[in-house]
């Protein structure tokens, strides 16, 4: 509409246009815009109360399956707190309560499928065909604990929040574009979700319908920033519905829930459907890491009540109840899976004192396919440096004074 | 005066300038009630609130791009990086915008913004968590680069920083947060952004260091003395961009023999630019090719091996024999 400049109470660079847009609400009165909801999905609650009419059909060596590993995960997940502790490990984030989201969704991925973890999947990861040693070595400082299984279509952990979306993302494009069969399970957390590579990657996944299922650990912090400092969105399973995909909020402590949806997500992206944003609402009743300290920004009640509806309980006493497993065969997994990892743990301190594992020249190896001639130089300035220090015995100088803490 | 560790001093800049201009606000993930994962707002959140404490959503893009905005209306933003592992998200906004309003507006609109992060080396932390990436910010005009090496200078030139009319990268040597205590004088003080220091007097070689490296190569210098009676000169960068040339040119005169000492990759690295700017003005006073002592042109390895990569004072102490008799 055109603005008379002339009037003296009006400006010529910023008419006001108030009146106008006044009339077009009167006339135009504005129509809705319907949009899915977001459901949310619990089956067994906190008490180990079942609801019947939505538990899922699961064969009982699966139900074993995912219980293993979800409990070889919580166990190895509380071994390495206490060699932290000890200073036999480096600083690392725990597991812990991440089980059920984690388990329930890897245990629909084959062998073709992709896995694309953050770092709190270690259940999914152990189930995968990760062991306990590769674990142990990755946060304790070798690069061999990020070299995937053979066979195994996983990518490592990933530290630098939200960026494995877009691989995952990219993953289940590659899978579109060569009409493949298979499917990405790929994971975040909920301080992830603000990050622009996970808009990027929801984006691509759902403009390609790539075969992608994001699962967003929602454990409510950040390190120390909660949720509601993270975003003003009462879900995040709602933003799903921006990116035209389907989206739903489950009980993350509920493996049967995560099961559930995570199937339901599985199937439409095999059925060339796209993508699915699947939010697990859970906490982290552990530190973010071990050099985190949670008494700074949260209550002991707040984290006493989320403890209690951890995962590992109720899923232990729906086994029972369904004669999956007795108590003493629980006992004895967990007399066997501890032992397990204490073997493991013999073998990775063994395994680092390994020529193989302890050599520093190993730096230089794996950067690229073949090793450029400047780098070969300083591999063999390194190579030499480390001889005359060995050879020159009464040098006086203790190696990396200036970083000893 | 008062004895206190970089991490502390580092603190009481931030507290400083809060309290003399309330322009200046902090802004990261995790500075608010937690006071940072290395405890360097500690306080702030406290004395200050909400409004000049921003704990923000996990983005350093965001983060980044919106203190650009908050910096342009006016404010002194002085963004915390978490890790320097996680700046390359920021780097975008850093490159494309902050380096560039001045220019682009010809001089109409500056960004008067901080971005602080602990880079580095030798805490045994975990991966991504250790890299020393400063020449990336050192190559991209329009910004300044300014590290610290102590307590008092780390106190001093981050109010340089947050009073400097342009984007300056503060990168905070993480290993020694807390490695030693230093004297920190009560009354505020500045340290022009562009000035290295001649830490050590000497008169035989110029060893030339910033950071972290300032330990290893002061180490180095003093056995030099012990062992071989040779006199080294130490300079402190403390800005590696602009960087402080005339220094190093004046002592390299003197010295005819220098050795570069950073943990950053070699190739392309501030040890690299420091030999160019020798050559330029000084070559025919060298006695010696001039050597680097750095970390090597692959990712820092993972901590069980990261010592290998770090320089340390041997192999500072060999550089400079080679040097020294060349």
């Amino acid at each position: 509409m055109p603005v008379d400049t002339t009037k003296d109470d009006q400006t010529a660079d910023f008419p006001s246009f108030t009146p106008v847009l006044h009339n077009r609400v009167d006339s135009m009165p504005r129509t809705k815009i319907e949009l899915p909801n977001i459901e949310y999905l619990s089956i067994l609650d906190e008490d180990a109360k079942l609801d019947k009419a939505l538990e899922p059909k699961i064969a009982p060596e699966t139900l074993k399956t995912m219980y293993k590993y979800m409990l070889l995960a919580r166990r190895t997940d509380e071994r390495m707190l206490l060699m932290q502790r000890q200073g036999r490990m480096g600083t690392f984030p725990q597991s812990s309560g991440h089980e059920a989201i984690s388990m329930g969704s890897a245990i629909h991925l084959g062998k073709t499928d992709w896995h694309v973890p953050a770092y709190r999947e270690l259940a999914g990861l152990l189930y995968r065909g990760w062991s306990i040693e590769t674990t142990l070595l990755y946060w304790n400082g070798f690069e061999e604990g990020a070299m995937p299984p053979e066979g195994v279509n996983d990518l490592p952990v990933c530290v630098p929040i939200a960026s494995q979306l877009l691989h995952a993302a990219g993953l289940g494009m590659a899978m579109k574009l060569r009409n493949d069969n298979s499917i990405v399970m790929t994971y975040f957390g909920d301080g992830a979700s603000s990050e622009g590579d996970t808009h990027e990657a929801m984006n691509f996944a759902s403009v390609y319908q790539a075969p992608v299922v994001f699962v967003c650990l929602n454990n409510q912090y950040a390190i120390s920033v909660p949720i509601a400092k993270q975003m003003r969105n009462e879900t995040i399973a709602q933003r799903a519905i921006a990116y035209g995909m389907p989206g739903i909020r489950v009980d993350g402590n509920d493996v049967l829930a995560v099961y559930v949806a995570t199937m339901e997500a599985v199937e439409r992206a095999k059925r060339g459907e796209g993508p699915t944003l699947i939010e697990g609402l859970t906490y982290r009743f552990t530190p973010h890491t071990t050099a985190d300290d949670p008494k700074r920004y949260r209550s002991d009640e707040e984290c006493a009540l989320w403890t209690k509806r951890e995962p590992l309980a109720r899923f232990k006493k729906y086994l029972v109840a369904k004669g999956v497993y007795t108590e003493k065969q629980l006992e004895e997994l967990e007399q066997e899976l501890d032992t397990m990892i204490k073997a493991s743990i013999v073998k990775v301190e063994e395994m680092a004192q390994s020529e193989e594992l302890a050599n520093p020249l190993s730096m230089f190896d794996y950067l690229y396919s073949d090793i450029p001639p400047y780098l070969n130089e300083q591999r063999e300035e390194l190579k030499k440096h480390l001889e005359q220090v060995k050879n020159s015995t009464n040098s006086g100088v203790s190696p990396q004074k200036a970083s000893a803490h | 005066m008062a004895q206190m560790n970089m991490a502390k001093a580092i603190n009481l800049a931030l507290f400083e300038a809060m309290e003399r201009d309330d322009k200046v606000i902090v802004m990261g993930e995790d500075v608010g009630p937690d006071e940072g994962v290395f405890r360097i707002t500690e306080g702030l959140y406290h004395k200050f609130g909400e409004k000049r404490v921003l704990d923000t959503p996990l983005a350093e893009s965001g983060i980044m791009g919106t203190a650009i905005g908050m910096a342009i209306y006016g404010l002194r933003p002085v963004c915390e990086m978490q890790f320097s592992g996680f700046d390359y998200y920021a780097f975008h906004q850093l490159e494309c915008h902050a380096s560039r309003f001045r220019n682009r507006t010809r001089g109409r609109v500056t960004v008067p913004v901080v971005m602080r992060a602990p880079y580095g080396g030798g805490i045994r932390a975990l991966e991504h968590h250790s890299e020393s990436r400063e020449a990336i910010y050192a190559h991209t005009p329009g910004l300044k680069v300014v590290i610290p090496s102590g307590p008092r200078n780390a106190r001093a030139l981050l109010h340089s920083a947050i009073q400097d009319p342009d984007p300056v990268i503060y990168y905070e040597p993480k290993a020694i947060y807390r490695l030693f205590k230093e004297d920190v004088p009560e009354a505020m003080e500045t340290l022009p952004i562009g000035q290295a220091q001649v830490v050590r007097k000497g008169k035989d070689i110029t060893l030339i260091s910033y950071g972290a490296s300032l330990r290893p190569t002061l180490e180095a210098a003093e056995l030099l003395e012990e062992e071989d009676g040779v006199q080294a000169e130490v300079i402190d960068l403390l800005t590696i961009s602009p960087m402080d040339a005339t220094l190093i040119i004046e002592s390299v005169k003197k010295t005819g023999r220098a050795v570069v000492v950073h943990e950053g990759p070699r190739t392309c690295g501030l040890g690299a630019e420091v030999v160019a700017r020798i050559n330029e003005a000084a070559l025919l006073y060298l006695e010696a090719p001039i050597k680097r002592v750095t970390g090597f042109d692959v990712p820092i390895p993972y901590f069980s091996k990261e010592r290998f990569f770090l320089p340390d004072p041997e192999r500072v102490l060999a550089a400079s024999r080679e040097t020294l008799s060349f």
